[in-house]
């Protein structure tokens, strides 16, 4: 939640990679695409979610969904290229997962990836937002 | 600008672990953890709001009273000592400058609420109407803190904190009333006012006493379910409470007559020998009243999940987006309600209660319902 000290190394988990908009996504294919700690903790409670249909074509850095909270709203971009193949309809009903869980039941897209953009280690990511 | 400021709380915000961001030139509290728990807490048990960037100015003096009939809108010489009024500082052409609550204080002395954004501008104004009177302004914002305690469970937090002899005169006090009184040892003043739409106290204090109040209302609040609350859910408390915020409902383009709040505008105000008194904005306010406004603000209830947000325009229907006929200026989703609400200026002939339009949600239409204000009401006990 948001007032979990925001500098512990559990809000940049080590095993997935990071975009400067603020996603994480597992490596291989198909990709979980998610939101980070950190982009949860700025927008603050989540109350809506737009998410890709199934079988959409994504290309990477193109905006698929946005995610909205109490205060503000913000566009979603895909770290990848590819064809999305399962989404997060739990997050859809209850996108305060997002806040509660951003790297596990917040999770928003799975892709079969063609191609992933430009992506920063945790550690990279890290040093980006500034902790 | 000027270099932003800190209020005496501040440290207890950070220690709190309070996400800060800058209001009005200062640099606030917007939420502790999360805003939708803040905003709840508010409703059904208590919050603890940091207010001490509202600027507070004193008017004194045997004229103090009738230096406000000119200097604002309202008919403030009427004000019963201890009581409160909504008002209005306008400019020559009708416009608002700020929206205000004047308190009463004393038969010579009345304390002047303002935004915090505009508190510099609205003593400045102060000082040039008063000339002519009796009377002096003082800014006292810089050596005042204000603490709201905001809720159903409010008065007995704050009584429970009080003098003996002042916990009656706080558990007496009507709405849009002020009293001095002795809270946690600290001598201050208490109002029943706020900006939530909950019954609530907002207290006034010296900087130097900021924090052992706070804490003090904090440790008495905790265990009923009293939160620290910040400007996030102060925004949703209000527009739910269908209150205006200025920079958003109110501005320099506005009457207050196309705001609604043409009540506040006081033509009607005559000095000891029955002559019409003259005020600053009389002219215009007088003309402004007879014709209907080119816009009027009216409440939306969003069918779907996305938010109408500010500036966001307003069209006739979903299908045809171009005919903008009018703007949101407030939009989030409601948590009291469950769905998302705004304000908006809208053409006079949409704005019929019931009346079926829709928002241009970045690019995309959605229906929307013109409901009566304010969308939410408190029950009265």
């Amino acid at each position: 939640m948001s007032n979990t000290p925001s500098n512990t190394p559990s809000n940049f988990p080590a095993d997935l990679t990071y975009t400067v908009e603020h996603e994480w996504l597992t490596d291989g294919s198909p990709a979980t695409i998610g939101i980070t700690w950190t982009a949860q903790d700025a927008l603050g409670d989540i109350v809506y979610l737009e998410l890709p249909a199934v079988g959409t074509q994504l290309t990477a850095g193109s905006v698929i969904g946005e995610v909205e909270s109490t205060k503000s709203v913000s566009e979603l971009f895909s770290p990848v290229s590819g064809t999305v193949v399962e989404i997060n309809s739990a997050a859809v009903d209850s996108p305060e997962l997002l806040n509660s869980d951003p790297y596990g039941a917040g999770w928003l897209i799975k892709v079969d990836v063609t191609e992933v953009g430009p992506v920063l280690s945790a550690q990279e990511y890290e040093a980006k937002v500034g902790f | 600008m000027s270099t932003e400021r800190f209020t005496p709380l501040h440290e207890e915000h950070v220690a709190l672990g309070a996400s800060m961001t800058a209001f009005g030139g200062w640099q606030m509290p917007l939420r502790y953890g999360s805003d939708l728990a803040e905003h709840n807490a508010v409703r059904s048990a208590a919050g603890l709001f940091d207010l001490s960037h509202m600027g507070e100015i004193t008017v004194t003096g045997t004229g103090a009273g009738a230096a406000l009939d000119y200097a604002l809108v309202g008919w403030l010489s009427t004000l019963e000592v201890g009581r409160a009024r909504y008002s209005m500082i306008a400019q020559e052409d009708g416009a608002v400058i700020d929206d205000l609550v004047v308190y009463r204080t004393g038969e010579t002395e009345f304390l002047v609420v303002a935004n915090a954004g505009n508190a510099d501008v609205v003593f400045g104004e102060l000082v040039e109407r008063v000339r002519n009177f009796t009377a002096e302004v003082i800014f006292t914002s810089p050596e005042t803190a204000l603490i709201a305690v905001q809720g159903p469970l409010a008065e007995g937090i704050v009584t429970a904190l009080a003098s003996p002899e002042t916990a009656a005169a706080i558990a007496g006090l009507k709405y849009y009333a002020i009293t001095t009184a002795v809270v946690a040892g600290l001598d201050v003043l208490v109002a029943r006012t706020g900006y939530t739409g909950e019954d609530g106290f907002e207290l006034f204090v010296p900087g130097g006493q900021a924090v052992e109040l706070w804490r003090a209302l904090l440790a008495q609040g905790a265990p009923v379910g009293l939160v620290p609350a910040g400007l996030s859910c102060r925004d949703s408390l209000r527009l739910e409470a269908g209150m205006p915020l200025y920079g958003h409902e109110l501005d320099l383009t506005t009457t207050p007559y196309e705001a609604g709040l043409g009540r506040v505008v006081r033509l009607d105000k005559t000095g000891p020998d029955g002559e019409p008194l003259a005020f600053v904005g009389r002219a215009a306010l007088a003309s402004r009243k007879g014709s209907e406004p080119a816009r009027v603000l009216v409440g939306l209830k969003v069918d779907g999940r996305r938010p109408a947000r500010a500036g966001y325009p307003v069209a006739f229907d979903a299908t045809k987006l171009d005919l903008v006929i009018g703007h949101v200026t407030s939009g989030a989703p409601s948590p009291t309600l469950g769905y998302p609400i705004a304000l908006a200026y809208v053409t006079p002939e949409v704005s019929a209660v019931g009346t079926r339009l829709a928002v241009d949600v970045r690019g995309r239409g959605e229906a929307v319902e013109v409901v009566e204000l304010p969308f939410y009401r408190r029950a009265r006990s």
